[in-house]
């Protein structure tokens, strides 16, 4: 196929970002070709089938939770723009979360949608500090959700306001789980997105999980007339004179596009530019990466006795080491997810018990392994993670776990970065990110990760404010309808 | 078009960018912002549409006329006319 096709826009990646770029630049009459490697939808957050079962990959809860009739929300923002009604994409809230730090997660700040809940964790467990973490909290609130990086540490804005070293660790714990790209530490302006998506908005998920969101996207990138091509990566962006001229395809063909939006992250676009620009090596990938267990069971999880909690973040100690571990996994912390104990409504149930674990793991002790190697070694840490979770969930006998387990799963860094491309299987991306998206190329943006918004309702805003400001609102963005 | 078919096509765009907004009682000669929930990203998606649909050019100087549905009319009903004569 020598045939090349030009489009107004060619986006790299199918993944949420890439999918909200697309249903407003098809809605407003651009023409639209969305290109991506794999086989399904999604990106870093997807599904696969095994065994006639559907597992979600990434998501966890939907962040940003806002319940309608609130205003001003990042969620209520992208349903605007992306003219999906709140029907269409049914929402179900979290019942109850924890940040639960020792050895069995006895010290435990609990958390839900209604943010006073949390507040008077901090004021039960941490009394000195809690003048402290209102004004803290106050900051936040006042912080314009931007994901430009100030410089400025979160670590030390917590540490400067609520003094108490343990609340310091279990405030960045649930932040930098779901969002910190490098270790250690975060941009304050990264934190305090992250603090209002998780904790001032919250938590909530389609009964589906993320294929109901795929499914809207996907419909209405159809029926505004974009162009998607699965099992379609993009391997080279040949560039000329600093512009992207021709995007060659993994199976040879080629197209080229006034504009390309790439979603596959900041380091990931700048390895395919040829001939090469900038410096080899920057931006750099991050190193932030994940195993994840997944245990099927015969019964919900409450019924197990796992208990009723919907997300738990845990760390076995009072010092938190959000790090890349030196071991193939760290079990010392972790996120703990049971999907069931979302509220579906009454008499609505998943149709199996779901027990997540997710630990902070080493891809490069991941990657070289010979799949035999590979697969002992991930039966050798599946009972490792799960048993860490287990200690924080409460007493319940082996033998009754195992006899109502039915199926499990596990995945590792070297899944993700198969399934994703991500360098390294870096979740969160590169640790420095392009808030206005740019790249060597002048018209070549980035949307997504790497640009600088993270989660579920965060991508689909990347997406549309990159598309917004490098196609859309560009002079004669919008071209009138014949 | 008459300024009242004006105003019925702006609400219906409103309608359609902001889904979750009552516009049954939008009053035309207050401020679009001080009575709905609009941000500057819901303007320019007005701004867009008008263009997309009905082919309507409003220069980002002039942003400021469609503060209001009577504003809106005043300003965008001659640009309706005009275009309806041309075509």
């Amino acid at each position: 196929m020598n045939t090349r096709t030009h489009y107004d826009v060619a986006i790299i990646g199918a993944g949420l970002s890439g999918l909200a770029a697309g249903v407003r630049l098809a809605h407003f009459g651009k023409r639209v070709c969305i290109l991506e490697r794999h086989s399904a939808p999604g990106g870093l957050n997807s599904f696969y089938s095994l065994d006639g079962r559907k597992f979600d990959v990434g998501l966890h809860a939907v962040t940003n939770f806002g319940r309608p009739g609130s205003r001003g929300t990042p969620l209520l923002k992208v349903l605007r723009q992306l003219r999906i009604d709140r029907d269409e994409i049914e929402f179900c809230e979290q019942r109850q979360s924890r940040v639960a730090f020792g050895p069995a997660g006895e010290t435990s700040l609990r958390f839900t949608n209604d943010f006073t809940v949390f507040e008077g964790e901090v004021a039960r467990l941490f009394p000195a500090a809690m003048d402290g973490f209102r004004r803290l909290v106050t900051l936040i609130r006042s912080t314009e959700p931007s994901p430009a990086a100030t410089g400025v540490s979160a670590r030390e804005i917590v540490r400067r306001h609520v003094g108490d070293p343990l609340l310091e660790e279990m405030l960045l714990c649930p932040v930098l789980f779901y969002g910190g790209p490098r270790e250690h530490d975060i941009d304050f302006a990264q934190f305090a997105l992250l603090f209002q998506a998780i904790l001032l908005e919250g938590l909530a998920r389609p009964y589906e999980g993320i294929r109901a969101i795929l499914r809207v996207l996907l419909d209405k990138y159809r029926q505004a007339g974009g162009e998607r091509r699965m099992n379609c990566g993009v391997s080279r962006i040949v560039q000329r004179d600093g512009r992207a001229v021709s995007l060659v395809l993994d199976g040879g063909g080629e197209v080229s596009a006034d504009e390309v939006l790439s979603a596959i992250g900041g380091p990931e676009t700048a390895a395919l530019i040829a001939p090469a620009v900038g410096t080899p090596g920057n931006p750099a990938p991050g190193v932030i990466t994940y195993v994840e267990t997944v245990s099927v069971l015969n019964r919900e999880p409450a019924d197990l006795g796992l208990g009723g909690d919907t997300i738990v973040f845990f760390n076995d100690s009072p010092r938190f080491h959000y790090e890349r571990p030196g071991n193939q996994v760290d079990v010392r912390s972790g996120v703990i997810c049971m999907p069931n104990n979302f509220d579906f409504g009454a008499g609505r149930r998943l149709p199996e018990g779901l027990l997540r674990v997710t630990c902070l793991a080493n891809y490069d002790l991941w990657a070289p392994l010979p799949e035999e190697t590979y697969q002992a070694d991930k039966r050798r840490w599946f009972p490792l993670v799960q048993g860490a979770a287990r200690r924080v969930l409460g007493p319940v006998a082996d033998a009754a776990f195992d006899a109502a387990t039915i199926a499990t799963d596990m995945y590792t860094p070297r899944t993700i970065a198969r399934f994703t491309g991500r360098a390294n299987g870096a979740i969160y991306g590169a640790p420095v990110k392009s808030p206005d998206g740019a790249t060597a190329l002048s018209n070549l943006h980035l949307c997504g990760t790497d640009q600088g918004l993270l989660g579920i309702v965060g991508s689909m805003l990347s997406g549309i404010s990159m598309a917004n400001r490098h196609v859309l609102l560009k002079a004669g963005g919008v071209g009138a309808a014949p | 078009m008459t300024k009242d078919d004006c105003k019925k096509l702006v609400l219906a765009i409103i309608a359609d960018i902001a889904p979750d907004e009552d516009l049954s009682n939008v009053k035309p000669e207050v401020r679009l912002r001080d009575q709905l929930q609009l941000d500057s990203m819901d303007f320019l998606d007005i701004v867009m549409e008008l263009r997309k649909r009905n082919g309507i050019e409003v220069p980002e100087a002039d942003y400021g006329h469609l503060a209001s549905l009577d504003s809106c009319a005043d300003y965008l009903t001659p640009k309706f006319n005009a275009l309806a004569a041309k075509g």
